[in-house]
């Protein structure tokens, strides 16, 4: 019986940890390098929406991913009663 | 007060802080002086780890960097923060629940292999050894140029700083120094950046001003600043040169390379619960974010700065440029340090400023009576002269100094400790005298800090050729060989000793060659037959700093293939890998 719940922590885990990186992946790699002319021609406020996710949006991103991740896990580890204290 | 006696008033100031905390914290046992006894709070954690990673190259080049990259820059921005999403969702908490004190460390345990510590420690030292020499002659410029001593007594004043609060306090003294630290270099930081911000903009804050109008025009920063030096022959600012393939290998070696690095794993030690650790990396990155973010502000500000003192004017009108005996004040200070340089081509008494490699713009600077390039600045002043060239007054000169030393020695600090750490508790204790008793190995940690000290400062003083080719180096090393064998010890229960160990190897001979080949790290002498460092020559074309990523895939595939081919690892090693997953044990596994 504990051998499932094991694993569906842990499949739980990396459902989460995927989801994250998908994002973290999109919104650097994609909207800053791999699409940064089709995202340039949008404009907000003065700037191009591809430069700045290069060098503003992704990082204001990776910073909400980890809060992110961290209180999601929380909730997981108590989910399988597996939290500290 | 004069510059100089304030100078030295802050500087001073920011010592006697550094030097009671180290005195207030001092390290009484092994858990304390490697891992500050797993007592730090997550938030004093995240600063810390932030005064750790944000080195004088962060402070002092970076803004400056990207200044005269424009786009190309952001792979530095996005490289050296987007690691932290790794390090929290993919290491942190499982090296945290594992529970011990060094990298190698994890790494013999994982592996059940001396060999593969031995690897381990030796990527640990050359990384932190090359990353430190950059620190103190990073503290020593910083020294020199603000207290006008000599290069080498500023490092030697620095070594002595660091000597008390490293090999006294170890860990818990660092953690708590590198709080102070961090505050006084983010409040040097972002002051300038305000107060210019807003003499540009009105804007008062610099992450959104760069995106706003410039006063009185009705134009965007960014767009006004793409006018003005594409008029002058030089790249548009908000687009880049390198290649597509080059900025993706780059940002990812340097993202991978960060979450590898021994220096910021280690400090996911430090914190008392695994939860902890998941969140200091958030508190961390958010601390980094409040510069990283500002830097590219700073960076289109101060080129604009830049490019409108040399031409107020329209470009090709015969008073559009500054002319020479009008400079401003700072241009004349920094040139007696030789980090500005004009020299008048064309002999009109005129600053001609532009892109003189650029074959469309050639004859147009010809029609324009111009014979070249004249002024050659160096990138590292942008951020230093900033608060002069925007009229600020001296205390805030001043406090950028403070600032610039507490980035380079809180950084150097940092690494002395993983240095002293690997030495003492992995060779020393791991391999050579596995039954040293605890007080003894304190002392050889302690010895061992000294030493790296010593060495480091040699380093500093005469620093080989190499030094700044290295950092690529550092992290695409921590890239191909650390990071990949640490997340597969993590994810993947089937890998097993063999295959960590030809992974490893795999990585770093791989990675090496390859920047061998093309930068010559070690081997160059004149004349030498290694390939011509152009994009033509590179594989697939990645430069030598990217490549730590093709490095980084090679170590993944040899690993898997290897541990497929040979025994899975033993019961117990599956065991330990299980129980490093979970925060706490299952209730059932203990009935």
């Amino acid at each position: 019986m504990h051998l499932n719940k094991r694993m569906a922590y842990w499949r739980a885990n990396l459902r989460l940890v995927a989801v994250c990186l998908v994002i973290w992946f999109v919104c650097s790699y994609g909207f800053g390098v791999l699409f940064v002319e089709q995202m340039n021609r949008i404009r907000i406020a003065g700037f191009q929406l591809g430069f700045w996710f290069a060098q503003q949006g992704s990082i204001y991103v990776f910073v909400a991913l980890i809060f992110f991740y961290a209180w999601r896990m929380n909730r997981i580890d108590r989910h399988y009663d597996v939290h500290e204290d | 007060m004069s510059l100089q006696g304030l100078t030295y008033l802050v500087v001073g100031l920011s010592f006697v802080l550094y030097i009671g905390i180290a005195i207030w914290s001092r390290a009484h046992n092994t858990g304390d002086f490697y891992i500050a006894g797993k007592g730090v709070s997550p938030i004093a954690n995240g600063m810390a780890t932030a005064a750790d990673w944000m080195s004088a190259a962060s402070f002092i080049s970076m803004a400056g960097l990207i200044a005269f990259l424009g786009y190309d820059g952001s792979v530095y921005l996005m490289g050296w923060t987007g690691g932290y999403v790794l390090l929290a969702l993919l290491l942190a908490p499982y090296l945290r629940k594992f529970g011990k004190f060094t990298v190698p460390e994890f790494i013999a345990e994982r592996y059940y292999s001396r060999t593969a510590r031995v690897v381990a420690v030796i990527c640990l030292i050359f990384i932190s050894f090359t990353y430190v020499a950059g620190q103190m002659r990073g503290v020593g410029i910083v020294f020199s140029r603000f207290l006008e001593v000599d290069v080498t007594v500023g490092l030697l004043i620095g070594m002595g700083i660091v000597f008390v609060y490293a090999v006294l306090g170890g860990m818990k003294g660092i953690t708590y120094t590198q709080v102070a630290q961090y505050c006084v270099l983010i409040f040097a930081y972002t002051v300038p950046a305000v107060f210019i911000a807003i003499q540009i903009t009105d804007n008062p804050i610099p992450q959104l001003a760069f995106g706003s109008e410039v006063s009185g025009t009705g134009t965007a920063l960014l767009d006004k600043l793409d006018d003005i030096v594409t008029s002058l022959g030089f790249n548009q600012y908000t687009s880049g040169t390198k290649s597509r393939i080059d900025v993706f290998c780059i940002t990812m070696a340097l993202m991978v390379g960060t979450a590898g690095l021994p220096h910021v794993i280690v400090r996911f030690f430090t914190v008392p619960k695994v939860r902890d650790a998941r969140v200091s990396a958030g508190w961390a990155l958010l601390f980094i974010a409040i510069l990283y973010t500002t830097a590219p502000a700073v960076g289109s500000m101060a080129r604009y700065n830049l490019v409108n003192t040399i031409q107020p004017g329209p470009v090709g009108s015969i008073d559009g440029n500054l002319a020479y005996e009008d400079r401003p004040d700072w241009f004349e200070t920094w040139q007696q340090t030789g980090l500005v340089r004009y020299d008048d081509k064309n002999g009109d008494g005129r600053i001609q400023y532009y892109n003189d490699a650029n074959p469309v713009f050639a004859p147009q600077a010809t029609e324009y009576g111009w014979q070249g390039n004249e002024l050659s600045v160096d990138r590292d002043i942008m951020v230093l002269a900033n608060p002069e060239i925007a009229g600020l007054p001296n205390w805030v000169i001043a406090l950028v100094a403070a600032g610039g030393i507490a980035a380079a020695l809180s950084t150097a600090a940092g690494l002395l400790l993983v240095i002293s750490a690997a030495v003492s508790h992995d060779l020393i204790k791991g391999i050579l005298l596995p039954h040293i008793s605890e007080k003894r190995e304190l002392l050889a940690g302690r010895i061992a800090a000294a030493f790296a000290i010593m060495i480091a400062g040699y380093l500093g003083f005469d620093p080989p050729g190499w030094v700044a080719q290295v950092v690529a180096f550092a992290f695409g090393l921590a890239a191909a060989s650390l990071f990949p064998v640490i997340l597969l010890g993590i994810f993947f229960k089937r890998v097993n000793k063999q295959g960590a160990i030809a992974g490893m190897l795999t990585g770093l001979v791989f990675t090496y060659a390859y920047i061998e080949y093309f930068k010559g790290l070690f081997l160059k002498w004149a004349g030498s037959p290694w390939g011509e460092n152009t994009a033509q020559h590179w594989l697939l074309g990645i430069s030598p700093e990217g490549i730590g990523v093709v490095g980084m895939c090679l170590n993944f595939i040899v690993a898997i293939a290897v541990s497929h081919m040979t025994a899975p690892p033993p019961e117990r090693i599956q065991h330990m890998v299980e129980h490093i997953r979970v925060p706490r044990h299952f209730a059932e596994d203990s009935v």
